[in-house]
């Protein structure tokens, strides 16, 4: 991308990033995780907040089972309420759910709902939905792209106000898991949700919606909690152009956007009407190698990979500074069981060759395939990477893939290549998702008996302390003999005008404070 | 003729359907892979594609899409199951709202432009002019219209979005949309400007004009009642050329100031494989520039007496 810098404004030029604007995508996920704070006054009712956000596609709907982008994830987070909410400080508060218990081993949960729930249209929020909104994502049927995270679920029973959930294994991250944004609670007829409805139980009613367009909301009267949904009205706008939203916001037609261009950001920040707002929690840009094809099938060369980025390089010049170094394994530095103590994988050329030598390789060729549809600066964080790997006799070829179908062609079909990850708000979540012997999302293809087996160890352990002692060696060995190089974690970047205000944590989960600026914000 | 060209027009669209089907076959992936993204697994997206017919033949999704549409019926959206016909309205007038205000400036800016060039040819006017149009042309739009965002916007006379509400008055939406029909005009004023003035000069050779000449008719006079007429018939030609560039080729403009149009509406839904949006939308496309030709013979037929008495 080339950017000409005018004066104090800022004009991004880019024809390609114009047209794909809409094309990154969020995968599931959620996270738990330092805030940024701010100092702030008691919050003030009223006033419309306008967000320009950088995704949202014509062909979007109202369907939980099809959301995918931060637009369908703002917009359900001010309209629908869910069972469970990750707060601003990445502590777990119950919403539909008002309480939970589990079993001794954390099999069967007892959510106890909340009495006197609404929905917009005045329907009580009742068990049965609860279980029907849960039940759009699980079966044969399900088209549902939480599909597999609602797996576990064996079967769920009402008792009362209880919805009783019995799971196939013990799993004491459970209530995270029903915070996950595909998760909305809606209203049920004969034990099925209509999932092109309108209705939801959360802060703000749908005044109305045009796919890839806007979506324009009023505050829900009867909404039950008191300290929240400030904004008289909202109104989310898709802006896919990143010059586009940056200029709405200079111009006054919008008070927040999303996905700051890094590269021009401290041009932004030179107004004094702006405000930057960047949160680290646990999104990550990592190399996935397919851990069953040579060369990857040899740790000795993986590690000599891992040995060839040069990771400060990458936070600095691919996130402007807007992120830390990863440490080649997901969990990241706000996460609870964070291991600090591992030894930080760093740039050693000498170090590489070594790993090499142990493979029996003098210098090595590989192809590293790789788009902006992975992450923003994609293609030029592979660059960067092959030109320091050359200097260990690692000849890294960068392929330029089409951003257009990436995820379904490229990952996990290419043998090394870039993937974005939002992360997941707990390590058992995380690891199951993407490094378990045969996840679906599995990217490096990795088996690893002594790592599955302390998975499931550490899923139904309750003891806090012997669940930290499993999670760092866990993170100990993906780290060390895992298939994925992990160089950053990179932070949301977002701006907002000066009128608005935040709470002083800010979500760090998701970006736009964990998708829920509409309900936590207000105009100061 | 009339007739005969409408045949062959409803001929065109037939097969520009069959091509576009064809070749979003073609691309990799499917509307099932697309929504799910990274998302998918091979569970998920069979249970998308069985929901939506995808796992049928070709063929036989083609046939059934024909079927529909002869019988007046767009189907839905495989997306999001809304009617093809509500999706597409609102963004065909908006599409049409724009282009016509866009030609409403351009075509009588560059025909007023032609003609004084073609008066005054040679002259630092007409240098002037021509430099100005062919540069405005030679720039990208995005550029051009990050250009006229830069000193109309950011500095507050116009907005930087055009965000129009259906409920907007007119006086609010012709202000609202100013910039992208500014920057259309700019884009397509050079070649209309040119095709005028060009047309007129060639005629400034010919002996009945050197006739008029003689018998003393004032410049002006010569321009617009001897010459003109003669030009109009290439003008209009490339007057319909633009209007139906203005109604198809405009996305990169309706990104920028973030305007609902149908251009958006078919980037996104070739982005997702929504093949039903796809094919509305490229028949829409596919009929303005049929009718637009067609209305372009018509008229130039209609200036041409040689062509309308013909022996």
């Amino acid at each position: 991308m080339r950017n000409t810098k005018n004066g104090r404004h800022v004009l991004d030029i880019s024809r390609r990033g114009l047209l794909q604007g809409a094309s990154a995508l969020g995968a599931a996920a959620l996270v738990g995780p330092l805030g940024t704070s701010y100092a702030s006054a008691a919050p003030k009712k009223g006033g419309t907040l306008r967000v320009g956000i950088g995704h949202g596609n014509t062909s979007d709907s109202y369907d939980p089972a099809t959301w995918t982008d931060l637009f369908a994830q703002t917009f359900s987070a001010a309209r629908c309420g869910y069972l469970t909410e990750i707060t601003a400080d990445g502590s777990l508060a119950g919403e539909v759910a008002e309480s939970w218990e589990a079993s001794d081993d954390a099999k069967v949960w007892t959510l106890k709902i909340r009495s006197g729930l609404e929905f917009h249209s005045g329907k009580t929020v009742t068990p049965d939905d609860v279980v029907a909104s849960l039940n759009h994502h699980r079966g044969e049927d399900s088209k549902s792209a939480a599909k597999p995270i609602v797996e576990a679920i064996k079967d769920m029973k009402i008792d009362g106000s209880n919805v009783v959930v019995t799971l196939e294994a013990g799993n004491a991250d459970f209530p995270f898991v029903l915070s996950d944004y595909h998760l909305a609670i809606l209203p049920s007829a004969d034990g099925k949700i209509d999932a092109n409805t309108s209705d939801g139980c959360g802060g703000y009613v749908v005044d109305s919606y045009e796919p890839g367009v806007r979506a324009t909301m009023k505050r829900n009267p009867n909404f039950w909690k008191e300290d929240r949904a400030h904004f008289d009205g909202a109104e989310l706008l898709t802006i896919a152009d990143s010059a586009a939203r940056q200029n709405a916001l200079v111009t006054g037609e919008v008070d927040v956007i999303d996905r700051v261009e890094l590269n021009t950001v401290h041009l932004l920040k030179r107004s004094k009407d702006i405000k930057i707002l960047a949160t680290t929690g646990t999104q990550h840009f990592t190399f996935a190698m397919d851990t069953r094809a040579a060369p990857y099938d040899d740790n000795n060369v993986r590690l000599a990979l891992k040995y060839a980025v040069d990771r400060e390089e990458l936070v600095e010049k691919i996130l402007s500074g807007y992120g830390e170094v990863g440490n080649d394994h997901p969990i990241g530095t706000s996460n609870r069981y964070h291991a600090s103590g591992l030894e930080q994988h760093a740039y050693d050329a000498d170090k590489a060759k070594y790993y090499l030598k142990q493979a029996g390789l003098d210098s090595l060729d590989v192809s590293l395939s790789a788009a902006d549809a992975a992450f923003a600066g994609a293609v030029d964080a592979a660059v960067l990477y092959s030109e320091k790997a050359a200097a260990a006799g690692i000849n890294i070829k960068v392929v330029r893939e089409p951003n257009d179908g990436y995820w379904s062609n490229i990952w996990m079909k290419k043998p090394f290549c870039a993937v974005y990850w939002g992360g997941r708000p707990t390590e058992d979540w995380m690891f199951t998702t993407a490094y378990a012997s045969g996840a679906p999302w599995n990217d490096s293809f990795w088996e690893h008996e002594k790592f599955n087996k302390l998975l499931l160890e550490a899923r139904s352990e309750l003891d806090d302390a012997k669940r930290r002692v499993m999670y760092e060696e866990m993170q100990a060995i993906v780290s060390s003999e895992g298939g994925v190089v992990i160089p950053m974690f990179a932070s949301y970047v977002m701006a907002h005008s000066t009128k608005v205000a935040h709470p002083e944590k800010v979500g760090a989960n998701w970006s736009l404070d964990g998708f829920r600026c509409v309900e936590r914000w207000w105009f100061a | 003729m009339i007739a005969q060209r409408i045949g062959l027009g409803l001929l065109t669209l037939f097969v520009i359907s069959l091509l576009i089907f064809g070749a979003i076959e073609l691309l990799p992936g499917d509307l099932a892979q697309e929504i799910l993204g990274q998302s998918a697994t091979p569970e998920t997206v069979a249970a998308f594609r069985r929901e939506l017919g995808l796992d049928l033949p070709a063929y036989e999704r083609y046939l059934g899409w024909l079927g529909g549409v002869l019988q007046g019926d767009f189907g839905n959206s495989l997306a999001n199951g809304r009617p093809i016909a509500d999706l597409i309205a609102g963004r065909l007038g908006n599409t049409l709202f724009l282009a016509l205000y866009a030609a409403a400036i351009a075509v009588p800016l560059s025909l007023a432009l032609g003609i004084l060039a073609a008066l005054y040819r040679n002259s630092l006017y007409d240098r002037a002019v021509n430099v100005f149009t062919l540069s405005s042309i030679s720039f990208p739009e995005f550029f051009v219209a990050y250009i006229l965002i830069f000193y109309l916007a950011q500095s507050g006379f116009f907005p930087s979005i055009a965000k129009i509400t259906p409920e907007a008055s007119l006086a609010e939406k012709l202000y609202r949309t100013f910039l992208p029909a500014l920057t259309l005009t700019l884009v397509v004023t050079a070649h209309m400007m040119r095709m005028t003035r060009a047309a007129i000069i060639n005629l400034l050779a010919s002996p009945y004009i050197e006739m008029a000449r003689l018998k003393g008719v004032q410049p002006g006079r010569l321009i617009v009642r001897h010459a003109l007429p003669n030009a109009l018939a290439p003008i209009i030609n490339v007057i319909a050329l633009n209007l139906a560039y203005l109604i198809t080729g405009v996305v990169v403009v309706e990104v920028v100031f973030v305007y609902p149009g149908l251009g958006q509406l078919m980037v996104d839904s070739v982005a997702k494989r929504d093949i039903t949006v796809v094919q509305a939308a490229a028949l829409i496309f596919a009929c303005a520039y049929v009718l637009l030709n067609l209305t372009a013979d018509v008229l130039s037929t209609m200036s041409n007496p040689r062509l309308i008495h013909r022996r």
